[in-house]
């Protein structure tokens, strides 16, 4: 994953790097007010309190739905963050490449150890 | 921890190229890269621990699980505290991004104080673990519990330590709008152990433990 | 051209270090120069290579000490050499020294010093931390060595440390304690200079270095790179583990609390597949540099040769469960890791045809460099091959924990690593130190090291599949073994032999090297960057920072096709070559805070296995050291900025666009 996303790489490390520089000087500029993102934290909030919700069945039987919900819940959360606080919507993409690139395989190689380990029958 | 580009200083080619002084080969500043280098490698880590956790959570060899004394509307609290921080931390960058030292300092002071409720409250949870008889050495459920949210926690408070040598470089007047990036890679790493717990909240704490 | 004729080891007169007069003594700032001191402060990519290297080869004949003492205790059955527990230690050490302290720094050795020099840059991205990984590494392999002395013996669970012989149960010595946190320690170093070497490869490269421009040891040294990142982890996570099993009674490993001691392996594997390419492909890089080079032939297939360089580096990750075919991870695993180590195969193959079509028809060079890279693709290819049997489960379950396995991995990692890091030592060194090793010699220590490898692991094929199992420390009379044994064990005192005389070489080459013509910037007619500046390599790289149009730049500045079609020479060496001779070249002050932190480490270690205060003092003496290097400036403002002279300074920073 590492190694393909460097390969992609080549043409724009070079040839536009003068660009790269712009954007990296109005940066400033480019990155969203205040208020964005306080209303991404107002989301987060939200989400949070609706995970939390899940752990008092009284209020609502989430049934076999409630793992997928959950794990649905975490990832537009764990997404949020990234893209938002930490500004992969707006940076260079090699930023993110080199991020996901550990968690895909950090999510892919231990998914294969606890199947071996017969973790989910 | 800056480092300065040693490709392009005086070099002619790289002037005619139209580079300034400091240009880099993809045009990103290095410090921002190794960060975000570190954090791939980062995910292995705590993947790892979690894992651990996962494949241990119900070996209990005979005594109480961790998942038998979770307290979760507490847990909630301090995750939602720690999630919290990190909007704190991203204003901190805006504020000195603008050159606003002044709102700067008072967010990087809320983002460090956010850290040490949800440390604090990690102290208290533990402790009343223990009370409850899980402590580290009980059962293997216990010890994978104990050393995932704790090396999180230790992140955590490294977080915090470098929150304040910021804060304390910024009253000094060394942290100024020319290096935002610092605060802006300390706060890399400060979302990247925030959204670790979003993940260890979930799966740890939330997702029955059938 | 006075500073091609010095060894950077020398002290010439008026080139003492400049230490600036203030009462803080020994933590003044260093000014750079030449003297002892200067080396533990340099932040030179050069000259932390240097240190890389000369460290790695202490430890190759520790670990090379440690071999012949296996070798002598097996020479003949129930030998006495070594007791049954100190052969446990030996065997353990010698594996943990020879990959991590011995092969790994090699690799690091070439890593540090030429990738800024094949991208056309001046250092690393960040100088200081690189000092600091070499300052860790080398406090980690000190302290892993030192359990020999302070720990009641080395560690005695073999290099993968299978739980639960790693426990206190089985092996209440502290040895293990010291293999899980000198382990750590290395692995915090190796994993600092992996970040800063993908930073350096992404981000310096010379105008027009395109990544597909980049010379395939660059290539092979960054997707080793991007190995250690993703891998230490695992490894840190799986020696966490185990040291809190062993220090604060954690249950990880304790099979009668209800844990799975197959854990260890997944995570220990999970490292140590990729790990097998971490030691592997520098010397394919190394390879690849040096076939081309005495072919006269560009390298056949460069794209494929990345690729498949990328695809052993991805498929690495999902074969680690095939050293786990006898563990009982269940049929449908092991069918699954058998085909993904079949296919693993496959790029592997593409590297050996290419490196045989570029040879194919090229007019060939047989030098000493040449001898060994040719010798480590055959012997690699013996080494993979034996490796594809092991892809075969039901065969595997045979061989495993048989010598068979033995010979295969030292085929694989000798007869591919160390004679390919080999090679690349007879190469570079007019490049690292201005003069040739000695072929004449070289020669000797080839052939005597090609026959004594194989006679030391060729019998070991037989010896396996006739059943005897590694580890044991001794062997009864009777079961055939004996035979092979003795030659193994003497083709080891031959291996020794060629070390002997490469060490004799270097003594020598350096002492006649001022009766011999200097071989100038690119005695070998090479390829890439690092040769078209002067040898040894000037403080400051390169005078201009070059401008690059293709792959082989350097080969294609000194020739062309003329209009028939045929490649002719169109410029000399001298005439191509930077003369290094630029002054005012800006470099990166010297620091002593990355040893300071490094210092540190070790004193954490100590503290965790017998004295809690003395950790806390470790980790003291570490924070304080990091705060100083955070106040401190990358580029000293009382320096003087220049290694040459100040006048310089100002007039030739021509452009002069200082923010």
């Amino acid at each position: 994953m590492s190694d393909t996303a460097t390969s992609e790489h080549p043409e724009p490390a070079t040839g536009a790097a003068g660009e790269h520089s712009d954007a990296d000087h109005d940066e400033g500029h480019a990155h969203p007010s205040d208020w964005a993102y306080a209303k991404i934290a107002i989301v987060l909030a939200v989400i949070t309190a609706l995970e939390v919700f899940t752990y008092f069945e009284t209020v609502l039987d989430w049934g076999v739905a409630l793992v997928p919900s959950l794990i649905f819940m975490m990832v537009v959360k764990f997404y949020l963050v990234a893209t938002w606080f930490m500004h992969l919507r707006f940076d260079s993409k090699l930023f993110g490449r080199m991020f996901t690139a550990g968690l895909t395989l950090a999510v892919g190689v231990y998914l294969v150890t606890l199947t071996v380990f017969e973790f989910w029958v | 921890m800056s480092a300065e580009p040693l490709v392009a200083d005086h070099g002619h080619a790289a002037d005619e190229d139209g580079h300034d002084e400091h240009a880099t080969t993809t045009g990103l500043s290095h410090t921002k890269l190794a960060m975000w280098v570190f954090l791939g490698s980062e995910c292995l880590l705590f993947g790892g621990l979690i894992s651990t956790y996962l494949l241990y959570k119900t070996r209990g060899n005979g005594r109480t699980l961790p998942t038998d004394v979770f307290d979760i509307p507490f847990t909630s609290v301090s995750s939602f505290v720690l999630l919290m921080s990190s909007l704190t931390m991203v204003l901190a960058l805006s504020a000195v991004s603008r050159g606003e030292d002044e709102a700067g300092r008072t967010w990087l002071l809320a983002t460090a104080l956010l850290g040490g409720i949800f440390i604090g409250g990690q102290v208290y949870e533990f402790t009343t673990f223990v009370r409850e008889g899980v402590a580290f050495t009980t059962n293997p459920a216990s010890s994978a519990f104990f050393t995932l949210t704790g090396f999180h926690g230790v992140h955590v408070s490294l977080g915090i330590v470098m929150l304040m040598s910021l804060f304390v470089a910024s009253v000094k007047g060394k942290l100024t709008q020319r290096n935002a990036e610092t605060v802006e890679i300390v706060g890399l790493y400060w979302h990247f152990v925030d959204i670790v717990w979003i993940f260890i909240f979930t799966v740890i704490y939330l997702i029955p433990a059938d | 051209m006075a500073i091609t004729e010095k060894t950077p080891l020398e002290l010439g007169p008026g080139d003492t270090a400049r230490y600036v007069e203030r009462p803080l003594g020994v933590f003044t700032r260093p000014q750079g120069g030449r003297g002892w001191r200067d080396w533990l402060s340099t932040v030179d990519h050069k000259r932390i290579g240097i240190l890389y290297g000369a460290s790695a080869m202490f430890f190759f004949v520790v670990g090379g000490v440690e071999a012949l003492l296996i070798r002598l205790q097996l020479a003949a059955p129930e030998g006495s050499v070594l007791s049954a527990d100190v052969y446990n230690q030996v065997y353990t050490m010698h594996g943990v020294t020879m990959v991590f302290l011995f092969i790994m720094p090699l690799a690091a050795a070439f890593a540090n010093y030429f990738i800024p020099l094949q991208i056309g840059a001046r250092d690393v991205a960040f100088p200081r931390l690189n000092a600091l990984s070499y300052w860790i590494w080398l406090s980690g392999a000190i302290f892993l060595n030192t359990s020999w002395i302070v720990g009641g013996g080395g560690a005695d669970c073999g290099w993968f440390c299978y739980a639960t012989n790693s426990g206190v149960a089985f092996s209440p010595s502290h040895g293990v304690d010291f293999y899980a946190i000198g382990l750590q320690i290395l692995g915090i170093a190796s994993l600092v200079s992996s970040i800063n070497l993908i930073v350096t490869c992404l981000n310096m490269r010379a105008p027009g270095m395109t990544l597909m421009r980049m010379p395939v040891l660059t290539w092979m040294l960054l997707i080793t790179q991007f190995l250690l990142l993703f891998a230490l982890p695992v490894i840190t996570v799986a020696l966490f583990l185990l040291m809190f099993d062993r220090l604060f009674d954690a249950q990880f490993f304790n099979p009668d609390a209800g844990a799975d001691p197959l854990l260890w392996q997944h995570l220990f594997w999970i490292f140590g597949h990729p790990e097998v390419y971490i030691i592997i492909l520098p010397a394919f890089g190394v390879v690849s540099e040096i076939i081309p080079t005495f072919s006269r032939k560009p390298l056949f297939g460069y794209e494929f040769m990345v690729f498949s360089g990328i695809a052993i580096g991805f498929m690495g990750w999902g074969v680690w469960a095939h050293h786990m075919f006898v563990s009982g991870i269940g049929p449908i695993s092991v069918a699954a890791f058998s085909l993904s180590t079949m296919f693993i195969a496959v790029p592997t193959g593409v590297k050996v045809l290419n490196w045989l079509a570029t040879m194919w028809g090229g007019r060939l060079r047989f030098t000493v460099a040449m001898k060994f890279a040719v010798a480590t693709v055959a012997m690699f290819t013996i080494g993979g091959l034996s490796g594809v049997t092991h892809s075969v489960a039901p065969a595997d379950t045979q061989q495993t924990d048989t010598y068979y396995i033995v010979a295969h991995f030292h085929y694989v990692i000798f007869g591919g690593g160390v004679l390919g890091l080999f090679a690349g030592l007879y190469f570079w060194w007019p490049k690292v130190w201005g003069h040739f090793l000695n072929e004449r010699l070289g020669n000797w220590n080839f052939w005597i090291m090609l026959v004594g490898f194989n006679l030391t692991f060729g019998p070991m094929h037989i010896l396996g599949l006739q059943g005897m199992s590694r580890r044991i420390d001794t062997y009864a009379r009777g079961y055939g073994f004996e035979f092979w044994n003795m030659a193994a064990t003497v083709g080891s005192l031959l291996i020794a032999v060629s070390v002997v005389v490469f060490m004799w070489n270097v003594v020598k080459s350096k002492r006649d090297a001022p009766h011999l013509p200097p071989p100038g910037p690119d005695p070998w007619d090479a390829r890439s960057l690092e040769w078209s500046i002067p040898s040894p390599v000037p403080e400051h790289n390169f005078d201009t920072v070059p401008q690059v149009h293709g792959r082989d730049d350097w080969w294609h500045n000194k020739y062309a096709e003329n209009d028939e079609g045929t490649v002719v020479r169109v410029a000399t060496v001298e005439e191509a070559a930077q003369t290094g001779e630029a002054t005012g070249v800006h470099l990166p002050s010297p620091s002593f805070w990355p040893l300071a932190v490094a210092v540190g480490l070790p004193l954490i270690g100590y503290g965790l296995i017998f004295n809690l205060w003395l950790a806390l003092i470790g980790a003291l003496l570490t924070i304080a050291s990091l705060y100083s290097w955070a106040m401190e400036p990358v580029d000293d403002p009382d320096a003087t900025h220049d290694h040459h002279d100040d006048e310089a300074t100002e007039g030739s920073s021509t452009e002069g666009d200082q923010p």
